[in-house]
């Protein structure tokens, strides 16, 4: 993708209006032909029939052609290298990738070098962004030290220095106890504490066991690994009532637990990244060490099942789950190949798939992707409303292209979907009122001049 | 030119043999002592071998897909002489020949392969050939010893002797690899060798003629028994070493051989 990052776009005065769009509102889930005022970095107004006959003289206007204008996409699982690995990503690559992609906030996860059990961490995180001046970032603080799953780490400070959400990253916390004391200890401060679902003694394989691993020779990690553990944190989150986020469900069976657990009541709410619903294990072919991810890639099955409690609820949002790996840890046989797939620029074209197989409508596909994890993560984000920053994405939804692992702005390349025919591209990232990307083919409007 | 990341004796011996025969230079890496241990990573040593121009690599390597992996950096024939638990190709052609030589054909015989089908290339490979030539394929071991799916590469899973060798026409015994064991797989080896160890009294399940088989190295009192594994009429384990030497003989004169190389030598 072909276009502009531009750091340097100073801070929105004055009015914008962005007419002739069509307008996803996620919130309201409707979708229609209209404007969007911006007024310094905020919605000033927005709907349907706001400028229907043109922008009043003295604002400046931009013509939108029809494209779809949204609140722009909320992330709240980003893995980068800074600080510790900025080889692999720093937080300027990062918000570079975030911003071609249309992602407009993203939250930081911990397991960094060293990883975010210190406040002083979080706001080390809050310092770069300002420097960064690209997407909106945010930081989880840690759940135990050291990600080590034995001592709760500083929950209450971490909060108070800014972090949104805990977690231990992509490191499940095996010991019951642990999670019980962190589930209730949380409570204090109401803080939401996001897991990752798999039973640490059963996870070891490199790939999900199956008919490819058996003919693959690769060591396997069944799918009873996760549900198991969703069993386990829906009872610990049921008795004492704290706040769980489950992360990157990837199985049959964990959407069927979830939501006979939400059926219940249960304040429990999880995510998918994009993945596991667009790939299963065949993508590890011939040991592509790229799809080599955790949890591991799944049988179709447990692919479609994703995509079903996508459709009726059960999945409350979408995560990209970036996570760069460079040459070094990809190029290898598969078993020692580090895991992970890098996905901010790629999120809003693989999501955009639900929408063109009929799976969702654009306003349910943005609750996914910006509203619902914005409102989870309680982030002044994700939605269209008078007030809000000014956090948009403008976007072709039927651009057809291909992934070209050498075409994304990421530091690293390690593409799960490289190669891939897909449809849409962000045409303009909007954050706060300013325009942090735009691509090549929309730099004709005169009003962006 | 041999590459060895795992310690072998008889494969690599066959390879050199083979290819001695047929007159080429081999030169065996020797991993232990070689760059691998100062760090040097699996795709730099494949390109460094690659630019000394051999006509072709043999490799072994500890991890499934390593093979593979080294085939997409070089410009040579390169020769999977086993792969983690995924493949062992020569294997699995040296068994076919051995059977065809004491059975005339593979087509319509029933080859039951037995032990840790889970940890064994060998098991798969030959899944794959024997079923390709017409032979039907069981697998006999503990399940867990046994790959998840198997069944769908198309054989039939027992998990006992009796059941498993019952009519059958060739027993393919494998060993125990416990160095690719994370834990304990089976409670212990006099427990294995009581359940799934070929004896005197198992092989009666299986045909009055049927041939016994072993890949090699053997564990005596382990999965195999010394009573069977040296009766002369029925084990044909030192006839699959002399058809290694052959099928990898016919493996390098079929990728190599009689063609001259980009330096006009003949290779």
């Amino acid at each position: 993708m072909s276009g502009k990052i531009d750091k340097g776009a100073p801070p929105h005065a004055g009015s914008t209006a962005y007419i002739n769009a069509r307008i996803v509102d996620p919130t309201g889930n409707a979708e229609y032909l209209g404007a969007v005022l911006i007024s310094d970095g905020k919605i000033a107004d927005f709907g349907p029939n706001l400028f229907a006959s043109g922008a009043p003289y003295g604002i400046q206007s931009v013509d939108c052609r029809g494209y779809y204008l949204a609140p722009g996409l909320v992330d709240t699982r980003v893995h980068t290298g800074e600080p510790g690995e900025e080889h692999k990503e720093t937080l300027e690559s990062a918000g570079t990738a975030a911003a071609v992609g249309g992602i407009t906030s993203m939250v930081l996860l911990p397991d960094t070098e060293p990883p975010f059990d210190d406040a002083s961490l979080i706001e080390f995180v809050a310092r770069r962004a300002r420097q960064v001046k690209l997407a909106n970032m945010y930081a989880y603080g840690a759940l135990t030290v050291g990600l080590e799953g034995k001592e709760l780490a500083e929950i209450g400070l971490l909060a108070e220095a800014g972090a949104v959400a805990f977690t231990d990253a992509d490191h499940a916390v095996a010991n019951a106890q642990v999670m019980r004391r962190a589930l209730y200890y949380a409570k204090t401060f109401d803080a939401l504490i996001v897991h990752l679902p798999q039973e640490p003694a059963l996870s070891g394989g490199t790939m999900t066991s199956g008919a490819t691993a058996t003919r693959l020779g690769l060591s396997g990690c069944p799918p009873l690994a996760e549900v198991m553990m969703v069993e386990r944190d829906i009872r610990l989150a049921e008795m004492t009532g704290g706040r769980m986020h489950l992360t990157k469900i990837s199985t049959a069976e964990s959407v069927e637990v979830i939501a006979a657990a939400k059926a219940r009541g249960l304040r429990i709410t999880c995510d998918t990244a994009a993945p596991y619903f667009a790939l299963n294990d065949l993508a590890v072919g011939d040991y592509r060490t790229f799809g080599k991810l955790v949890p591991p890639l799944r049988a179709e099955k447990d692919r479609l099942a994703v995509v079903e409690g996508l459709k009726d609820g059960t999945i409350d949002a979408i995560v990209s789950d970036h996570r760069p790996q460079d040459q070094d840890s990809k190029r290898v046989p598969f078993a020692q190949a580090e895991p992970g797939g890098i996905g901010l620029e790629t999120l809003l074209p693989i999501s955009l798939e639900l929408v063109h197989g009929g799976h969702l409508t654009l306003p349910r596909l943005f609750q996914l992707l910006s509203s619902k994890p914005a409102s989870l993560f309680g982030l002044p984000a994700g939605r269209l409303a008078k007030g809000a920053p000014a956090d948009l994405v403008l976007f072709d939804a039927d651009y057809a292209w291909k992934i070209d692992r050498d075409d994304l702005w990421s530091k690293t390349k390690n593409s799960p979907f490289d190669e891939r025919p897909v449809q849409g591209r962000v045409l303009a990232t909007i954050v706060g009122g300013r325009t942090i990307y735009r691509d090549d083919s929309f730099t004709t409007a005169a009003a962006f001049a | 030119m041999n590459l060895f990341f795992e310690n072998s004796t008889r494969t690599r011996t066959s390879f050199e043999v083979a290819a001695k025969r047929l007159g080429a230079d081999v030169i065996n890496m020797d991993v232990a002592t070689s760059s691998v241990r100062k760090g040097e990573t699996l795709l730099d040593t494949a390109m460094t071998l690659n630019a000394m121009r051999p006509d072709a690599i043999v490799v072994r390597h500890h991890e499934s897909g390593a093979v593979n992996l080294l085939s997409q950096k070089v410009n040579c024939a390169v020769i999977n002489a086993g792969d983690g638990q995924h493949e062992h190709p020569t294997q699995a052609l040296l068994d076919a020949l051995t059977i065809r030589r004491r059975r005339g054909s593979l087509e319509g015989l029933l080859v039951a392969i037995c032990g840790d089908i889970m940890h064994s290339r060998v098991a798969r490979s030959n899944i794959h050939l024997l079923q390709i030539m017409g032979a039907r394929v069981r697998v006999v071991g503990p399940p867990t010893l046994m790959p998840t799916d198997v069944e769908k590469m198309g054989v039939e899973v027992h998990y006992n002797m009796k059941s498993g060798l019952k009519d059958v026409d060739i027993v393919m015994m494998l060993r125990l690899q416990t160095e690719r064991m994370q834990g304990s797989f089976v409670p212990s080896i006099s427990e294995y060798f009581h359940f799934f160890g070929l004896d005197r009294a198992k092989l009666q399940y299986a045909k009055p003629d049927a041939l016994i088989m072993h890949p090699g190295p053997m564990n005596r009192g382990v999965e195999i028994d010394s009573e069977v594994a040296d009766d002369l009429d029925r084990s044909v384990i030192h006839e699959q070493v002399e058809m290694g030497v052959t099928v990898r003989m016919a493996c390098l004169d079929a990728l190599i051989g009689g063609q001259r190389n980009q330096f006009g030598n003949l290779a």
